[in-house]
C-alpha cells in the first residue's frame, strides 16, 4: 500500500528512506523525505518496529511479575520507569513508604535521569562529529551505573524499586562511589561545556534549527527537556511534588528559543541540578538501622530450618549475598509495613508458618496485590518527560487495561513539522535532541 | 486547592447538565463522564479561557469486552495555568464505533488516535490519515482487544517449521 507520502510526493522530487536501520539513527525509526535537492519538502515518520506489545503482556501479568517489563521501556533509565508504575500501584493502594525508601528513590531517579541526559548528548555529538564527548560522557555515566549496579545489582535491567518501597538499602559502601560519581560527572559537564556550548561546528548544527513555539509544543504534547527549552514552565517534580521532591532544593532550567541547542542545553543544566538534589538528599536521608556485622555472620539456613521445626528462631541466619541489603533489619527502613503489599523477610520464610503464609499469599495465583476496583494515573518525570501510567483494576491480581503516556511518543510526532524546510543534515542534531527511546516510543 | 478542584466539576457540570453525566473523584482523580457525541463541543470549551485545558496529556481506550456499550475512550487533558489534571471518560458502542477526532485541537492527538485506532480500530471521524502505527499494513485484528489472543502470531514472513 502506498504511503501518504508516496501519494503526495511531487514528480520531480527525490523520495529517500531514511531508516529503520541507520548509522545515524540510534533506534529504529523509519523516515520518509520528499526532497528537492537537500531540502526536504515533507516527510513522513514511521514507528512500531520495536513494537513488543507492552500494555499486552502487562494485562496479563500480576501487579508484581510485571515489573521487569518496565526496565524496557526507557531502558537508559529504567529506575525512572520503576518508579512510575509502581507509584501508580501505591497511590491506588493507598500505600506509605518509609522515608528512607523515598530518599534513595529519589537519589535513584536523579542518577537514572542523569544517564538519560548523558546518553542523549553523548548520541548527539556523536552523530554532529564530536567523538570526544561521546567517550566523555559514556565515561561518566559508567560511574553513576556503578553506583546503580553496586545497589540493585543490574546496570539496566533493574527492577529495584518494588511496590511499598526498594528492593534492598543502598550498598554500605555507596557513599563514595556516589561522590566519586558525582565529582567525575561535574568534571565531564565541564569539560563538554567547554567543547561544545561555543563550538562554532556545534552551534552552526544546533542553533536556531527546528524551532517550536511554547504553544505548539504544548499542542503536541511535549514535556520534559523538550518543553521547557521552549520556555514553558512545567516539571512534574514542581507541579505536582511526589516522594520528597518537595523538601529539596532545585531550579528548572529553561530555555529561550526551544531549538536544538536549547534542548541540549536545558539537559546539560538539569543534570547539575539533579547532582544538587543527589547531595542534597545523601544529606537528608535518615540513617539506617543497619546491622553493622557482614552477611557471612549468623546461623547456616539449613541449621535454622531445623531448628525452626522446634523451636522459634532468635538468632541471625546468614543469607545469600544476592540478599544484600535485604535483611530482616533493614525492611522497616526500606519497605512498608503493610505485610499485604511486601515479601517476607527470607529469614521469616525459612524459620515461620506466618512467614510461609505471608510468602505464598503475595505468590499464589489470584492473591497477591489486588488494587481496589478503579482507574488510575499517575505520572513522574522521566528522562524524556511525563511518564504516566494509567491503569485499570478490576479488583484482582492483574491490571485489567494497562497504558504508557510515553513522553517520546509526543516528542517524535512533532518530527515531521521541525524537519520541514530543513537540510537532511539537519534530521541528524534534530533526532538526536529528541533523545528517542524506541523502548518506550513504541512499547 | 481541593475546594476549588471540587468547584471545576461543579461548574462544568452546571455548564454541561446534558451531556455530562456523571462527574466523580477516584484516587484523587477528577474524572468527567460525558456522552461521546458532545466530545468536541466539551473539550473545545475546555481548552479555551477560562480553564485553559491546553495539553492532552493522554488518549486512550479500555475494552470491557461483555458490558454494553463495550469501548471506554478515556481522554487526560492538564492545565498548565491551573496545574490541573482532568480525566473525560465517555461510552462507545460496538455498533457505532467511531468518535470525533481532536486532531483540530491539538497535534499530538494526530498519533494518540492513530495508536487507538490500531489497537482498538475505533473510528475518528476528521482524522487526516488514520492507519495503523505499531503494527503493519494488512496485519488483522486491534491486539489489545481482549478477544485477541496472547500469543497469537501473525508475522510478515512465514515462521520456519
Amino acid at each position: 500500500m502506498p504511503t501518504r507520502i508516496q501519494k503526495e510526493a511531487k514528480k520531480e522530487n527525490i523520495l529517500l528512506n531514511m531508516g529503520p536501520s541507520h548509522p545515524a539513527m540510534h533506534g529504529t525509526i523509519r523516515v520518509m523525505l520528499e526532497l528537492d535537492g537537500e531540502k526536504i519538502v515533507n516527510s513522513e515518520v514511521e514507528v512500531g518496529y520495536l513494537h513488543r506489545g507492552f500494555e499486552k503482556i502487562c494485562e496479563n501479568r500480576t501487579y508484581f511479575n510485571l515489573l521487569p517489563y518496565t526496565d524496557r521501556l526507557n531502558y537508559v533509565s529504567p529506575l525512572i520507569n520503576n518508579l512510575a508504575y509502581v507509584m501508580t500501584v501505591e497511590k491506588m493502594l493507598g500505600l506509605n513508604v518509609p522515608e528512607r525508601a523515598q530518599y534513595i528513590r529519589v537519589i535513584m531517579n536523579e542518577l537514572s535521569r542523569i544517564s538519560d541526559h548523558l546518553t542523549c548528548i553523548a548520541a548527539m555529538a556523536m552523530e554532529c562529529g564530536a567523538f570526544t564527548v561521546f567517550l566523555y560522557k559514556i565515561k561518566a555515566r559508567e560511574f553513576i551505573w556503578d553506583v546503580i549496579e553496586e545497589t540493585t545489582g543490574a546496570r539496566m535491567t533493574t527492577s529495584y524499586i518494588r511496590i511499598g518501597g526498594v528492593k534492598a538499602d543502598l550498598h554500605p559502601d555507596y557513599e563514595n562511589s556516589l561522590k566519586k560519581a558525582i565529582n567525575e560527572t561535574r568534571k565531564v559537564l565541564k569539560d563538554v561545556d567547554g567543547l561544545l556550548s561555543k563550538n562554532k561546528i556545534f552551534l552552526n548544527r544546533t542553533r536556531d534549527i527546528a524551532v517550536l513555539t511554547p504553544e505548539e509544543a504544548i499542542s503536541y504534547g511535549w514535556t520534559g527537556p523538550c518543553l521547557r527549552s521552549t520556555g514553558a514552565y512545567y516539571d512534574v517534580r514542581k507541579a505536582h511534588p511526589y516522594l520528597v521532591y518537595d523538601l529539596l532544593h532545585f531550579e528548572i532550567p529553561l530555555g529561550e528559543r526551544g531549538d536544538n541547542f536549547d534542548r541540549y542545553y536545558v539537559r546539560m543544566k538539569e543534570m547539575e541540578q539533579s547532582l544538587r538534589i543527589i547531595e542534597q538528599a545523601m544529606e537528608k536521608m535518615p540513617k539506617s538501622k543497619r546491622p553493622s556485622s557482614l552477611m557471612a555472620d549468623g546461623m547456616e539456613p539449613a541449621k535454622a530450618i531445623k531448628l525452626s521445626r522446634k523451636k522459634r528462631v532468635e538468632e541471625k541466619i546468614r543469607l545469600s549475598p544476592n540478599l544484600r541489603g535485604s535483611e530482616k533489619e533493614v525492611y522497616q527502613d526500606i519497605l512498608t509495613d503493610d505485610k499485604r503489599y511486601i515479601i517476607p523477610p527470607k529469614e521469616d520464610l525459612y524459620t515461620s508458618i506466618e512467614g510461609i503464609i505471608n510468602h505464598f499469599k503475595f505468590f499464589m495465583k489470584g492473591h497477591g496485590i489486588r488494587p481496589p476496583k478503579g482507574e488510575v494515573y499517575f505520572s513522574v518525570e522521566g528522562g524524556n518527560g511525563e511518564l504516566g501510567f494509567y491503569i485499570v483494576s478490576d479488583g484482582t491480581d492483574k491490571p485489567y487495561r494497562l497504558h504508557l503516556r510515553g513522553p517520546c511518543f509526543h516528542i517524535v510526532s512533532a518530527m515531521e513539522k521541525l524537519i520541514k524546510g530543513r537540510y537532511v543534515a539537519d534530521i541528524i542534531p534534530t533526532f538526536g535532541s529528541f533523545n528517542m527511546i524506541g523502548g518506550e516510543l513504541d512499547r | 486547592m481541593a475546594m476549588e478542584k471540587k468547584k471545576i466539576l461543579e461548574e462544568l457540570k452546571r455548564k454541561f447538565p446534558q451531556e455530562i453525566k456523571e462527574t466523580s473523584t477516584l484516587f484523587r482523580d477528577e474524572t468527567l463522564v460525558i456522552d461521546g457525541d458532545s466530545i468536541l463541543e466539551i473539550v473545545t470549551f475546555l481548552k479555551n479561557e477560562p480553564y485553559e485545558y491546553t495539553m492532552l496529556l493522554d488518549l486512550t481506550c479500555v475494552d470491557y469486552k461483555g458490558q454494553e456499550p463495550r469501548f471506554e475512550m478515556v481522554y487526560h487533558l492538564f492545565s498548565l495555568s491551573r496545574n490541573h489534571r482532568l480525566r473525560i471518560k465517555t461510552r462507545l458502542s460496538e455498533k457505532e464505533l467511531s468518535i470525533d477526532s481532536l486532531t483540530s485541537l491539538w497535534n499530538n492527538a494526530n498519533w494518540l488516535e492513530r495508536e487507538v485506532f490500531d489497537m482498538f480500530g475505533i473510528h475518528f471521524k476528521g482524522h487526516p490519515d488514520l492507519k495503523r502505527i505499531f503494527m503493519y499494513d494488512g496485519f488483522e485484528g486491534y491486539p489489545l482487544r481482549k478477544d485477541y489472543p496472547l500469543r497469537k502470531r501473525q508475522p510478515i514472513i512465514p515462521l520456519r517449521k
